[in-house]
């Protein structure tokens, strides 16, 4: 199953619902893009919710990555919503986090953006 | 599976997901459990995209051979090779480096270590070869974080 992405604003967050993979090609690609036409649009408050990803490999946290850092640098903020276990246990081992900002309630995370 | 299955496979992005299937199919056969199937297909997976995108460099005339091998003590055998000019072994960092957390690539190999046995990586001036072993009664996998 490829990766899908869809955007819809909460209290002036935008929220990615992803589903499927995030892995080297498409799916990377598809996130990478969605996230800089959002920042490039003025929308800087961005939860990633992957609570329907069933997949990354190497590529796909690179890209989580990339997504962070390029919304940090221009002044926004990333976090990331219901992660599965198996995403969870690659962010564990990576040590990657702690490095990101995880929320398992939408509600609180919509809410925790300053 | 037979005792040893081999395949070779063209430099392109569908050889990454072909690979990921193999294994995922061959490890459920020999009865790995669900999270091993799992680390044993992310491993592969890991080891086709460095063949593909490091080694071959998506070149056409360039294969990528992938092998399964069963060991008479029912161990996974693993050998993914290509036919490029030799990973630099010394050139990979360490990606839980406070300095390297963030950066977007180089988690490949570390993947692999955490997920496999044992993972020997051969480079030479025609390719690298990468063998990734998963023992049937293998140890639990989920304290190896500093396995690099």
């Amino acid at each position: 199953m490829s990766m899908k992405l869809s955007t819809r604003q909460v209290d002036g967050v935008t929220i990615v619902d992803c589903s499927g993979r995030i892995t080297l090609g498409e799916g990377s690609v598809t996130l990478r893009d969605t996230v800089r036409d959002l920042l490039s649009k003025g929308n800087k408050k961005i939860i990633l919710n992957l609570g329907e990803v069933n997949y990354i490999d190497s590529s796909g946290i690179g890209e989580l990555v990339s997504a962070f850092t390029t919304t940090k640098n221009q002044g926004g903020e990333l976090k990331l919503l219901n992660l599965t276990k198996k995403v969870h246990d690659l962010l564990q081992i990576t040590k990657l986090y702690t490095v990101f900002d995880v929320k398992d309630d939408e509600a609180a995370a919509v809410k925790g953006f300053k | 599976m037979e005792q040893t299955v081999s395949y070779t496979l063209d430099s392109t992005l569908e050889t990454v997901d072909h690979a990921e299937e193999k294994a995922t199919r061959i490890a459920t056969e020999l009865g790995f459990g669900e999270d091993e199937v799992l680390q044993i297909s992310m491993a592969v997976r890991e080891g086709a995209v460095n063949a593909v995108l490091h080694g071959n460099q998506y070149a056409p005339d360039k294969k990528v051979i992938l092998a399964f091998e069963r060991t008479p003590e029912d161990d996974l055998v693993i050998t993914i090779r290509d036919q490029g000019k030799g990973i630099d072994l010394s050139g990979i960092p360490n990606p839980l480096a406070p300095e390297n957390l963030l950066k977007t690539s180089g988690r490949g190999i570390f993947l692999m270590r955490s997920f496999m046995d044992v993972v020997e990586i051969r480079p030479s001036q025609t390719g690298t070869e990468v063998k990734l072993i998963k023992h049937v009664h293998g140890p639990s996998v989920g304290n190896k974080e500093g396995s690099q």
